[in-house]
């Protein structure tokens, strides 16, 4: 007989070696079916590691998903401290990007500084009001965020292939749907080779950093996420907080949207996300809702991405064993906070179970 | 009659999106939201298609598509349900995981046809007398075993909701655990139960586009099809028999923006497509308006942990 008790707060050393044993325990199991696909897994997961970081095009290519990804956790950092379930990054992402597009295609005679800053102001503007309506509905009406920013994701993915398709079909292209490439007045310069998005990634780490630790709005969230009764009695204003930090997750996402068209991909598609914003969910998560450790979880993540294409060309492993082992990985994870939060007893017998008790 | 074809077709286009959504309602009903839809949609898909072209036999096909469904299914609730992990997070990790499985076994697969005898069982098959009915027995009953099934699965589940004791306790469970338990029934025994059969019966869903539906294999098959599902899940309020005329009206949106390009319809095919997902941001904004109204299970999303009062 086994029984369960909620565990006093561990030691932080000792969740982190349950949390890193949990990701090693999902590669022993992949390291199995890697085996039985006559892999030597060893191998495999070495070569996934110089894959990402062997040559300065994979270090680039490593750092270009580890961006956009940790920024867009970032984002929705700042919903999940307030429990507010944020599953729309992808598509704020993708309302970023289009705002971002929309200068670049319409304003493309603009000095690039210029034409940069409105894209990056316009990219982040769509993305928070993006966020702000399942956010105006909750307040309002206490309308379910997780499903609405679900069918939001939907809703600007039509919106982007409408584009394509459509009003933006790129004329030139002789009939292939394709928004046409931007002028370079409306590409991210690069720095050290890599596009600039790294540099606001740095700073958006330690702005957000202090934010939430520092200062008054940071505090509001927290409270607001551990009980808003609390800091409605403490005379918050619950639902301005709400909003206004929904607007700065959505922001931080429309702002993504406007680096990966601009420094990654130099034009607009559905692709220029991939999954990203889900993707950023699970980095959150696996951060544990902490800014200092979302840019060690991106790059994870990153690696994982970055290696799974090496090794599909190295070792013509599919790349959707990428999938199955983020999928492994992610299982193992999510079980590991299990034994972190909570206690296991061993009973002998019914006397024995209510003395615990 | 264009309007009957195509009536009929929604029907068609409408039964993945059906299976799906019936399984998910069973699932949210115990009190766990779970967001991998799409990844045991893809799980049934393959299950279903390697199946039957292994073995050649459709009977084999939808048992092997039903067991990938629970064995998803396994894995959520032994995360969700014993280990208490965050519902959403997980869902999306079944839907990663999904994903990769049907992806690498589908490679064996790739672009091939599946074997004539089981194509030959789910040919149209009228049912007798019903099929005669005018106007409606051309939409519904001319057509294959499977949507057909699709038929006595959603009414056998919602008698089984609203009329059967294990129904009963079932919802009591999704609105409130705790009442639940202390009321005998063993909740984590009843949610396993149900996440394992809810799953099997979404997995259908993919089974039926890559049996049925294509009877092709192709990478991604279900094309975000377990997402409306979630969708569908809300608009038809939880209800099996809503989610019937839910499930083929979206099955209609999803074919409509097509027919009516080739008819040259002002709005574009894209535009057309939002409409499902708009259409269920109208009914969750108007369901929490109308508090009254919700149908959603109060405890949906919640762990649930004994020793918490």
């Amino acid at each position: 007989m086994i029984r369960i008790s909620k565990r006093l707060e561990l030691p932080p050393y000792l969740q982190w070696l349950i949390r890193a044993s949990s990701i090693i325990f999902a590669l022993i199991i992949m390291s199995v079916f890697l085996l039985a696909l006559g892999h030597n897994p060893i191998k495999v997961y070495s070569a996934m590691v110089t894959g990402s970081f062997g040559t300065f095009f994979r270090f680039r290519k490593t750092i270009e998903l580890m961006i956009p990804l940790s920024i867009t956790a970032l984002g929705i950092l700042v919903a999940f401290k307030m429990k507010f379930w944020n599953i729309g990054a992808e598509g704020q992402i993708l309302m970023g990007a289009f705002a971002a597009t929309f200068f670049a295609l319409k304003f493309a005679y603009l000095p690039r500084p210029l034409l940069l800053i409105l894209m990056a102001i316009g990219g982040s503007l769509i993305g928070g009001l993006w966020a702000l309506i399942p956010a105006f509905f909750k307040v309002k009406y206490a309308t379910n965020e997780t499903l609405f920013t679900l069918m939001l994701n939907y809703i600007a993915i039509k919106w982007i292939i409408y584009l394509q398709y459509g009003p933006w079909k790129d004329p030139q292209q002789a009939g292939f749907p394709k928004i046409p490439d931007f002028s370079v007045n409306a590409t991210l310069p690069t720095l050290g080779g890599i596009h600039v998005g790294w540099l606001i990634l740095i700073a958006l780490v330690i702005i957000a950093h202090i934010v939430m630790n520092k200062t008054k709005f940071g505090f509001e969230i927290a409270v607001i996420g551990e009980s808003k009764n609390t800091a409605k009695y403490a005379g918050m204003s619950v639902n301005k907080v709400i909003l206004s930090t929904l607007f700065i997750s959505g922001a931080l996402g429309g702002l993504v949207g406007m680096m990966q068209t601009s420094g990654v991909h130099g034009t607009l598609s559905t692709s220029i996300t991939g999954g990203i914003g889900y993707t950023a969910i699970i980095v959150t998560w696996l951060a544990h809702v902490k800014v200092h450790l979302i840019p060690v979880i991106g790059l994870l993540f990153a690696v994982l991405i970055q290696g799974a294409f090496f090794i599909q060309t190295a070792f013509q492993i599919p790349h959707s064993v990428a999938d199955i082992l983020q999928g492994m990985i992610l299982f193992s994870a999510l079980g590991s906070e299990f034994f972190i939060n909570y206690r296991l007893h061993l009973v002998k017998n019914r006397r024995a179970k209510r003395v615990v008790k | 009659m264009s309007v009957l074809i195509f009536l009929k077709a929604a029907i068609h286009a409408g039964t993945p999106l059906l299976f799906a959504t019936l399984g998910e309602v069973l699932t949210e009903k115990s009190g766990n939201l779970n967001l991998g839809v799409e990844g045991l949609m893809l799980l049934g898909a393959i299950g279903g298609f390697s199946a039957g072209m292994i073995t050649q036999s459709t009977v084999v096909a939808i048992l092997a598509a039903l067991l990938a469904g629970a064995l998803g299914g396994l894995i959520y609730a032994f995360l969700t349900v014993t280990l208490r992990a965050n519902q959403v997070v997980t869902g999306l990790s079944l839907t990663i995981f999904g994903t990769g499985v049907a992806g690498f076994v589908g490679k064996l697969f790739m672009g091939r046809n599946l074997p004539e005898n089981i194509k030959a069982v789910f040919g149209a098959r009228p049912l007798p007398i019903l099929s005669r009915i005018p106007v409606l027995g051309t939409i519904f009953f001319q057509h294959n075993v499977f949507i057909y099934g699709g038929y006595l699965i959603a009414i056998a589940l919602g008698i089984y909701l609203y009329k059967s004791k294990p129904g009963l306790n079932l919802r009591t469970i999704g609105e409130n655990p705790h009442a639940a338990d202390a009321s005998g029934i063993n909740v984590n025994r009843y949610k396993y139960l149900h996440i394992l059969a809810g799953s099997a019966i979404s997995a259908l869903g993919g089974a039926y586009l890559s049996l049925v539906y294509v009877p092709v294999w192709q990478e991604n098959v279900t094309a975000g099809r377990g997402w409306i599902a979630v969708a569908l899940v809300i608009f038809s309020m939880w209800n099996p028999y809503k989610a019937i005329a839910g499930a083929y009206l979206f099955g209609g949106l999803d074919i409509i923006g097509f027919r009516l390009q080739q008819i040259n319809f002002p709005l574009s095919q894209y535009i057309i497509d939002m409409f499902p997902y708009i259409i269920t941001i109208v009914v969750l904004v108007f369901s929490s308006i109308y508090k009254k109204r919700d149908h959603s299970p109060s405890a949906l999303g919640v762990s649930f942990f004994r020793e918490d009062r």
